[in-house]
């Protein structure tokens, strides 16, 4: 897995639950690229159309929190993002985003240091974050093992067929 | 040990558990709803054929109870061909109601199990001593391939509701207040044990309803010990013995809160976070606060308990023209039990619109959807930015009798005048 990731950003706020990453209205739908095209639009419209491939999501405190639902890291990965940096996470959000291979690293305070449009370097190993525009490095906090494990498998479900010898 | 650690513990086979281990243990039940779909899909992408054990899964279909559109309808098609051909020995179809209060009424929820479902609200089977807790579609496949789950051991904070509730403050009064000071991330990947002299009198109803927003403040589980009223639900449903643990006296919690609850008066959570809790008397002081709906349902606040306060309040009354209210009582059997008592016909000539079981509006799927600039109360769990229609409708949550009170003012209002 790449344990070092360059990306531009977009900057949302705290609480950002899931009904704003994914209304409810929505969630009959099964197609991934059609969730993807849907990610965000309860905080705004224009993000999902806009959203640069392979960016990031800068947020606040408590991200993803409210329902279980996992088409919130399935939208947020088929909008383009490779990984969501926030204050912290709710939990079940943090377990599906590692399930399915989108980063959640938390990042204090990150959201007050960056804005729209600039470029971030997270580098998972050393524990930092690197604004290029500026060059400023911030700390980050580092997966625990277990996460690690699932992600370096690339997701729950490519290590779930190993275990099943299915591959 | 706490009872959430002995639970954990015996699951995973082992003698002891500690904070921040990561252990695998045995599910005793799980249950997917029907938004979740791609429990399906993944199942197959990992490669799975039979699920591993047909008497502990199921599929309960609420949040589009009935399907509101076409896509619905396949995707519990699939569901129930999934479930067919597993033989599964329970299924909740569109007749049943809310997961939450299905699968206690069906005798599958009992103290010292695990129950994992796709959905956050997991957490409201702690009311019975179960450790309970939400999961996605992804991870739900893995248990229906496995029997098991893998979880990080968790801290656990005490919350002590002490006192006796005066007149108008309900369980939902009293989480909303305890979610106002702990926050809306205060317990994330936290457990909540909810103890105290105003827990140990609390119906089954009120344990709910307060384990159940245990989410709201992020917990990953909550716990109550039950009680006699517990043991009673339990002995007369229980699909399979239990046993109940007990936390070992002298266990030390990691934060301990200690709310008074003689001291709550009604309150409220305020556009659009859950954590905005500030008392009813603070937010009308301000000036009238003009509704457009009130809404009674859901996992939180559709009991029968629930129905029949409401129904006292609005008996004989009718709710202002160009207003409405929407009950959805949480079950089938909570339906027939409020049809029985007469609360439903009250409700009706009041004004208030009954829909089917099930989850409704709670989370903006039908039923009662609002429009940009409408407000709405509810005795729901959640008031985010366009959980319940558009992000330009304001929500408040309240307890039953206040969404009463206030429908039936057309503004928000003290349930306590309406009690006597």
């Amino acid at each position: 897995m790449n344990t070092k990731i360059t990306g531009k950003i977009i900057v949302v706020g705290d609480n950002i639950d899931t009904d704003q990453i994914y209304p409810g209205r929505f969630l009959a739908i099964t197609d991934p690229k059609e969730i993807g095209s849907h990610c965000l639009c309860g905080v705004s419209e224009e993000i999902a159309p806009n959203f640069p491939k392979g960016g990031i999501v800068v947020a606040g405190r408590n991200f993803g929190c409210g329902s279980s639902r996992e088409h919130a890291p399935i939208a947020l990965l088929n909008m383009g993002a490779s990984a969501v940096l926030a204050d912290s996470f709710a939990r079940i959000f943090f377990r599906n985003a590692v399930n399915l291979g989108l980063l959640p690293v938390i990042c204090r305070g990150i959201s007050r240091h960056v804005r729209d449009g600039q470029t971030l370097t997270v580098d998972l190993e050393e524990g930092t974050v690197t604004v290029q525009e500026t060059g400023e490095v911030l700390p980050c906090e580092q997966l625990g093992d277990q996460a690690m494990k699932i992600l370096e498998a690339g997701g729950i479900k490519p290590m779930m067929r190993v275990r099943f010898g299915k591959q | 040990m706490h009872a959430i650690e002995k639970i954990l513990a015996k699951n995973s086979g082992r003698t002891e558990v500690r904070t921040g281990e990561i252990v695998t243990a045995k599910v005793d039940f799980a249950e997917i709803n029907d938004l979740y779909l791609q429990t399906v899909y993944s199942f197959y992408e990992m490669g799975g054929e039979k699920v591993w054990d047909n008497t502990r899964c199921a599929f309960v279909f609420d949040h589009y109870a009935p399907c509101p559109d076409i896509k619905s309808a396949s995707n519990h098609r699939e569901m129930r061909e999934f479930a067919q051909k597993n033989n599964l020995k329970y299924h909740f179809d569109t007749n049943c109601g809310v997961c939450h209060q299905v699968m206690p009424e069906a005798g599958v929820i009992y103290p010292g199990m695990i129950v994992v479902a796709t959905d956050s609200h997991t957490t409201t089977h702690g009311a019975f001593g179960a450790m309970g807790t939400g999961c996605g579609a992804t991870d739900m496949a893995t248990i229906l391939m496995t029997g098991e789950l893998w979880f990080r051991v968790p801290e656990i904070i005490e919350v002590r509701l002490e006192g006796e509730a005066p007149k108008g403050v309900y369980p939902k009064d009293v989480v909303l207040a305890v979610l106002g000071r702990i926050r809306a991330d205060g317990a994330v990947y936290k457990a909540i044990d909810f103890t105290g002299s105003y827990v140990e009198k609390l119906n089954v109803a009120g344990r709910m309803t307060i384990c159940n927003m245990a989410v709201e403040m992020g917990a990953k589980t909550a716990y109550m010990q039950p009680n006699q009223d517990v043991i009673d639900y339990v002995s007369k449903r229980a699909v399979r013995p239990f046993e109940i643990q007990h936390t070992d006296p002298g266990y030390r919690y990691a934060e301990s809160y200690v709310f008074n609850v003689s001291e709550l008066e009604p309150e409220l959570a305020c556009p659009s976070s859950v954590e905005n809790v500030h008392p009813l008397s603070e937010v009308t002081a301000n000036g009238p606060v003009k509704l457009d709906q009130g809404y009674i349902g859901s996992c939180t606040g559709g009991r029968t308990e629930d129905i029949a306060i409401a129904a006292k309040i609005l008996k004989g009354k009718h709710i202002p023209a160009y207003t409405r209210l929407v009950v959805v009582p949480a079950s089938r059997d909570v339906m027939l039990e409020c049809m029985a008592k007469g609360y439903l016909q009250d409700l009706m000539d009041a004004g208030a619109t009954i829909t089917t079981p099930g989850c409704g509006a709670c989370l903006g799927a039908h039923e009662g959807i609002l429009a940009p600039g409408e407000v709405c109360i509810t005795s729901t769990n959640r008031n985010f930015p366009g959980r319940m229609g558009s992000t330009e409708a304001l929500m408040y949550l309240a307890s039953p009798a206040t969404v009463a009170a206030s429908i039936l003012n057309g503004v928000i209002t003290d349930p306590r005048p309406y009690l006597d």
